[in-house]
């Protein structure tokens, strides 16, 4: 695709196997399509470094820079908040570990109670509705104080009282809410005829939907779904309002100590660190299912 | 038509590069920490104050007893609420020309222009901190005291070492969770609050043995707030030098030496004293920790 200037000679334009020489205006459409490619490039260097130049220009140059720079970006106390913040990230990240099977699971089962058509599932049907319904109503941070503080607050038998578990589970209730909608939306997109072609082939319910549907349907979901890992990936660090010592609370501690903001900007940093490497993933395979689903046809 | 599109973006940014190079610099500012004016320099129509006429005062909410009562800085009732109106008496200002102004601990040192005058909430005076911002004359020593439920088996504890075992908690930035960390070295993590009433809820819950606070946040937690706690004892934590509670000015503030001089006199006049008997009177009686 790349080879856009030489395309029009073909592999004979190296000249090595037959006498083919380009014509006088193959050559010069050639040395136009240079000289507009050198054009180009220097146009777009020129606006980017005027561009990224300016804008670092306007921060720099900025009356409250120097107060920014000691306040945000010390690296002495990047230094030394960063042991923390390191302990306290990867908390976010088995947090993430642990509650993104958990959602995945139980997302998908949810998705699958909302489609069931037995009159045996009806109750089951209807609490589906609700959990969805009411836990996507709910702020996740509202949601996490309420489970932290909440449920060992009941105080019955056998009940954890570990801030990390009832944090962990207010995440998978968050997003599993989420999560099965999408899953649902997913199922609702595989067209009828799917269906129809499965009851032709004297399918039951339960193998039209694990043989047929929901295999289309995950495939179909699962960019959004990585969306809403990334988004999951983020909000672990809601745990900080409850007082789990993570990556984002590690920050605020040490910079309410200290009264220096570069902390935040440190646990910032990581927080990018894992989530763009996720979203990048997300776009590759959104591209290869779009390419699978036109087979070739674009 | 491309010239266009070439000048746009340029323009655009070189704009935006006159516009930052072109602002106001900003002075540095001057250290005013330290420093003290006397009375006769400070009078209310020279003072440079965020309000004209008007000694606005900036606290966090809710606003905790017994620093506070019923929430309401405007009472003039707690410790805190009482220093900051004889303050202002001090300096000239009658009792409805100070305004209250909520102030979040977070917020309360960002870089920037504030919006109080000055703000007091219980905040200790260290150096990092002095970088950011500028602190009066502490107008308080506090120590710090533990709280434990009484029923707990971290009320057996006689001593700052045997706490080591358990877990104990603090609210997030504050001198108590240094000692945690520096004193008594716990073996598990300590837990970290985002204010007393999680830190209250979290110890009824039993997320946490012992929680550690300023001695008189501590007696009022320990007295109206967690039912059947009691306090283990009170110890000195910062590096041999008493703790000092200082109000917070933005840096550079010139009102600062006043407020300074003020304190200096309401202390030498007794009334700092008076104030703490008043309202901190119970914190007396418990007893050191080893």
């Amino acid at each position: 695709m790349s080879t856009g200037a030489s395309g029009a000679g073909g592999p004979a334009a190296d000249g090595t196997t037959s006498d083919w020489r380009p014509s006088e205006r193959e050559l010069a459409r050639r040395r136009t399509r240079s000289r507009q490619r050198r054009h180009r490039v220097v146009v777009a260097s020129v606006a980017t470094v005027v561009v990224i130049g300016g804008l670092v220009a306007a921060l720099v140059l900025s009356p409250g820079w120097p107060r920014v720079r000691a306040t945000f970006l010390d690296l002495h106390h990047a230094k030394e908040s960063l042991p923390s913040i390191v302990d306290g990230f990867w908390l976010n990240v088995r947090m993430f570990l642990i509650a993104e099977p958990i959602i995945l699971v139980l997302g998908l089962a949810l998705a699958l109670l909302r489609q069931a058509q037995s009159a045996w599932l009806v109750p089951l049907r209807g609490l589906a509705v609700v959990y969805t319904d009411v836990v996507r109503g709910i702020p996740t941070l509202l949601l996490v104080f309420l489970f932290v503080f909440g449920m060992p607050a009941l105080g019955l038998e056998g009940i954890p009282t570990s801030i990390f578990f009832w944090a962990t589970v207010a995440l998978v209730v968050s997003y599993s809410a989420y999560v099965a909608e999408v899953f649902r939306s997913g199922i609702e997109s595989v067209h009828p005829s799917q269906l129809a072609s499965a009851d032709a082939l004297a399918l039951s319910r339960g193998q039209t939907m694990r043989h047929v549907i929901v295999p289309q349907a995950v495939r179909r979901v699962v960019p959004p779904l990585l969306n809403d890992f990334v988004s999951l990936q983020k909000d672990t660090a809601l745990v900080a309002s409850v007082g789990l010592f993570d990556a984002l609370f590690a920050a605020a501690d040490y910079a309410n100590y200290n009264f220096n903001f570069t902390p935040y900007v440190v646990a910032a940093l990581f927080f990018i660190a894992m989530t763009v490497p996720l979203a990048r993933l997300c776009d590759v395979l959104a591209r290869r299912l779009a390419r699978r689903e036109r087979a070739g046809a674009l | 038509m491309r010239l266009s599109r070439v000048v746009t973006p340029v323009a655009a940014v070189l704009l935006a590069t006159a516009v930052a190079a072109c602002a106001p610099a900003e002075d540095e500012p001057e250290e005013q920490s330290g420093k003290s004016a006397s009375a006769d320099e400070c009078a209310v129509a020279d003072l440079p104050l965020v309000q004209d006429g008007m000694l606005t005062v900036g606290t966090d909410t809710p606003a905790y007893e017994p620093w506070f009562v019923d929430n309401d800085p405007t009472n003039g009732e707690g410790f805190e609420s009482a220093v900051a109106y004889a303050i202002a008496e001090e300096l000239g200002f009658t009792k409805d020309q100070v305004t209250w102004v909520t102030v979040p601990f977070n917020n309360s040192y960002k870089p920037g222009k504030k919006d109080f005058d000055f703000d007091i909430n219980q905040i200790s005076v260290n150096p990092e901190r002095e970088k950011a911002v500028d602190f009066s004359d502490g107008y308080y020593s506090a120590a710090q005291a533990v709280i434990v439920l009484e029923d707990s088996p971290a009320a057996k504890a006689t001593s700052l070492a045997d706490l080591a075992t358990f877990k104990i908690g603090a609210q997030t930035g504050t001198t108590s969770l240094t000692a945690i960390r520096d004193v008594i070295k716990p073996q598990q993590d300590p837990l970290v609050f985002q204010n007393t009433n999680n830190a209250k809820q979290a110890m009824l819950n039993g997320q946490v043995d012992a929680i550690i606070a300023d001695l008189p946040t501590a007696f009022y937690i320990s007295a109206a707030e967690i039912e059947n706690s009691t306090l283990l004892g009170q110890f000195q934590y910062d590096g041999g030098e008493p703790e000092e509670f200082g109000l917070l000015f933005e840096q550079g503030n010139q009102l600062l030496p006043c407020v300074n001089g003020a304190i200096a006199a309401l202390q030498e006049d007794g009334t700092l004293a008076d104030i703490e008997q008043k309202w901190l009177s119970d914190v007396v009686s418990v007893p050191e920790l080893p």
